[in-house]
């Protein structure tokens, strides 16, 4: 039989990977644009130092803040905040969304309330996340855990409730129950689409830690922007900006990875 | 052959409507019907669209009950669906190997799973995927799923209707061949009157809604049949009649 090949039937990746100098030098030429802009700019004097300062001052600034060890402590604080926050909101988001998404009364009784939270600024908080929690690691986890939660349970819940009828159906010819129904079946059918949405709402997570750190933290990325405007060292904030952006996309392409397991490729692929 | 591949137990297969009838909300979709599947038999439905046939395989697998009359069942049943049947995050051999949760013993579940991906020409596949896969290459799968381990009782709705026509022919004929391989008996639901003509021991044709069944005739002819068979196409004629579209109808 011809249709027996096995090659033949996978789907095409070729195309994509003969792609691939371009897809690296395309966004390259981009980046070296900017910079050469930016350069310019502050070249020619189009605007005055003090309000955009040079790649030159910005390159020692760097230097500065890691020889001096801060830039390095400030990551780490960053990172730590963000990750004990998102994946205490993940352990507890996505088995409640899990339990929403199976069951109407549950769905009809919390998913306004989930709603109004989810639309609620996480920065509103800040004034709790340091009655409560003072200074430290804490109000900026608490932060991040409120900016994140909400978004999760809510994409998990709608995840389970779009489940084709049809794999319950053979769920239940093939006599799948109670937990093992909701790990072998209800989970991998939601996987990709959990998947997704772990990536969104780290996005939130990233973008809400710089400025949980402005208020309520001694140290991390967002502390050190702080830092740097009260010292007017915008040269400093530049730093700064530059490793959040490059930090970010690191995190995410490393929570991309997860959506290259072979067991949910089907969810991203039709 | 291997331990599971033939059942020495004779067909422990039971199933039987009485007096069936069955409606969604004050609709009407089937009345009054009976039926009694021997063990072993191919039974195959056909009729009007919209006229319960798939309603009538969920009362029969038990997915709903009847709103009167009794539904007799007995024997391991399964279904195999026109399309998505499969789990999508598993692959090719996982899905099978569904249909092998009740075998123990880890060596044999794998000779049965081997001998099933031999059955149905999808050595090499062990580890796609379905998404990776064509239409008549799932349904196969979806086959071996449920012939797989001890399996007695097995309805088909409408299996075939979503592959294009040579692979629709393909398939019938490899539904034959794995039959002859391991004997189960089966409901068969279809639109599609050849697929009926082809592979049917007994052709059930049901009346518009509410369905009841208002021929029934057999077909004795030996199988694999061809499709320009003298019997398949006498079976047409019959089934055609009875949906009133033969020509004569028209006129």
């Amino acid at each position: 039989m011809k249709e027996n090949q096995p090659n033949s039937l996978l789907k095409a990746v070729a195309p994509q990977k003969r792609n691939g100098s371009a897809a690296l030098l395309l966004p390259a030429g981009v980046v070296v644009a900017l910079f050469l802009l930016w350069w310019a700019v502050s070249y020619f004097n189009l605007f005055p130092a003090y309000s955009l300062p040079s790649p030159l001052a910005v390159a020692k600034s760097f230097k500065e803040e890691f020889t001096a060890g801060r830039m390095v402590n400030d990551i780490i604080a960053s990172l730590w905040r963000v990750v004990v926050g998102f994946v205490l909101s993940a352990v507890l988001g996505i088995p409640l969304g899990l339990w929403l998404g199976q069951h109407l009364a549950g769905r009809q009784a919390f998913v306004p309330v989930l709603n109004f939270f989810r639309f609620l600024s996480p920065l509103a908080w800040i004034p709790f996340a340091i009655l409560w929690f003072h200074i430290g690691d804490k109000p900026a986890i608490f932060l991040i855990f409120m900016a994140t939660f909400f978004p999760l349970v809510l994409a998990t819940m709608s995840a389970v409730s779009t489940i084709p009828k049809i794999y319950f159906r053979v769920a239940k010819d093939y006599h799948y129950k109670g937990s093992e129904l909701l790990n072998k079946v209800t989970l991998p059918a939601v996987l990709p689409q959990v998947i997704t949405a772990l990536r969104v709402s780290y996005g939130i997570a990233w973008v809400v830690i710089v400025a949980a750190e402005m208020v309520g933290c001694q140290d991390g990325l967002g502390y050190g922007i702080w830092e740097a405007r009260n010292g007017l060292r915008l040269d400093s904030a530049v730093c700064y900006m530059i490793i959040i952006g490059v930090l970010g996309m690191a995190m995410d392409r490393l929570l991309a990875q997860l959506s290259k397991l072979p067991n949910v490729r089907w969810g991203y692929e039709r | 052959m291997f331990a599971g591949a033939m059942k020495d137990k004779p067909f422990a297969s039971r199933l039987t409507l009485e007096k069936v009838s069955h409606d969604y909300s004050g609709l009407a979709v089937l009345r009054n019907l009976n039926l009694v599947v021997q063990p072993g038999e191919f039974v195959v439905l056909v009729g009007p669209s919209g006229c319960g046939k798939t309603t009538l395989l969920n009362l029969l697998s038990g997915h709903v009950l009847p709103v009167s009359g009794k539904v007799e069942r007995e024997g391991v049943i399964r279904t195999v669906y026109q399309y998505d049947g499969l789990f999508p995050w598993l692959t090719v051999s996982e899905n099978i190997l569904m249909g092998l949760r009740d075998e123990q013993d880890k060596t044999r579940r794998n000779q049965e799973l081997a001998a099933l991906l031999e059955l149905i020409y999808l050595q090499g596949f062990e580890k796609h995927y379905p998404h990776q896969l064509s239409g008549g290459m799932k349904q196969r799968v979806e086959l071996a799923r449920v012939l797989a381990g001890d399996s007695d009782i097995l309805l088909m709705d409408e299996p075939f209707s979503a592959l294009d026509y040579q692979t629709r022919l393909r398939m019938r004929a490899e539904l034959v061949r794995l039959l002859e391989n391991r004997p189960r008996t089966v409901v068969f639901v279809t639109h599609d009157i050849e697929e009926a003509a082809q592979l049917a021991d007994r052709v059930l044709v049901l009346s518009n809604r509410p369905a009841t069944i208002c021929r029934e005739f057999k077909i004795e002819a030996p199988k694999p049949r061809e499709l320009a068979d003298d019997a398949v196409i006498h079976a047409m004629k019959l089934i055609l009649q009875e949906l009133g579209l033969n020509a004569h109808a028209a006129l």
